[in-house]
């Protein structure tokens, strides 16, 4: 009977890593305008390459993201930020 | 009447009393067109993340001015008739904006902002 039943059973649902709930930054923190002459802060909504990472990731509200990628394609046009970072390496 | 932030690149190869100058001409421009409470930031030399015109590096300059809207295209014009100037950005500051860039003059604003916001970013990444 036990070399049948070899798989481990459990009575509740194993949790698989804590997840933490994602929130948005800008309403947590207050934030109310977003500066496109400060490129180290924006870097952080970016990725390897410099495109705009997606609302799932960020985990920012629809309101801030707008305000976020409008910052970001401020500070690209300003040469504070690349469009396109593989072109270097 | 509106605020705006005009922010213009300028390009490195000018002497310092050329880009004097030029600013300045700028600026009672500016004066001159009805626009009140006319602030400079000036970045001085700074690398560029790409380069324009062959150029890897230029010298910003930030003008903070409240200014009737028929202005702007005047001194767009003007920029765009100096041919030192690499690239300029003017936009208009809604009222976030301007509370954001009155605190930034008084430097309320600035690195103790990033500090904050490290961790967030951590945990997103481990979950």
């Amino acid at each position: 009977m036990a070399s049948q039943n070899q798989q481990i059973r459990y009575l509740t649902a194993v949790k698989l890593g804590n997840k933490n709930k994602k929130y948005c930054r800008f309403k947590k923190m207050g934030i109310k305008f977003i500066d496109y002459k400060d490129p180290e802060f924006l870097l952080r909504f970016v990725n390897e390459q410099g495109k705009i990472l997606p609302r799932r990731i960020t985990g920012n509200s629809l309101k801030y993201q707008r305000k976020v990628s409008t910052a970001i394609k401020r500070a690209r046009q300003l040469a504070l930020m690349p469009y396109v970072t593989d072109l270097y390496k | 009447m509106n605020r705006y932030e005009s922010t213009i690149i300028i390009t490195p190869v000018l002497s310092d009393e050329d880009l004097k100058n030029r600013l300045k001409s700028f600026r009672d421009f500016l004066e001159k067109n009805g626009a009140t409470n006319v602030t400079d930031e000036h970045w001085g030399l700074k690398k560029l993340a790409y380069p324009i015109e062959k150029k890897r590096t230029g010298v910003y300059h930030i003008f903070d001015f409240e200014a009737p809207g028929d202005v702007i295209e005047k001194l767009e014009l003007q920029y765009k008739r100096d041919e030192s100037i690499l690239r300029f950005l003017t936009i208009s500051l809604d009222k976030y904006g301007v509370e954001y860039a009155d605190k930034r003059k008084k430097g309320q604003v600035g690195k103790s902002k990033v500090k904050k916001d490290n961790k967030p970013k951590e945990e997103v990444i481990n979950g």
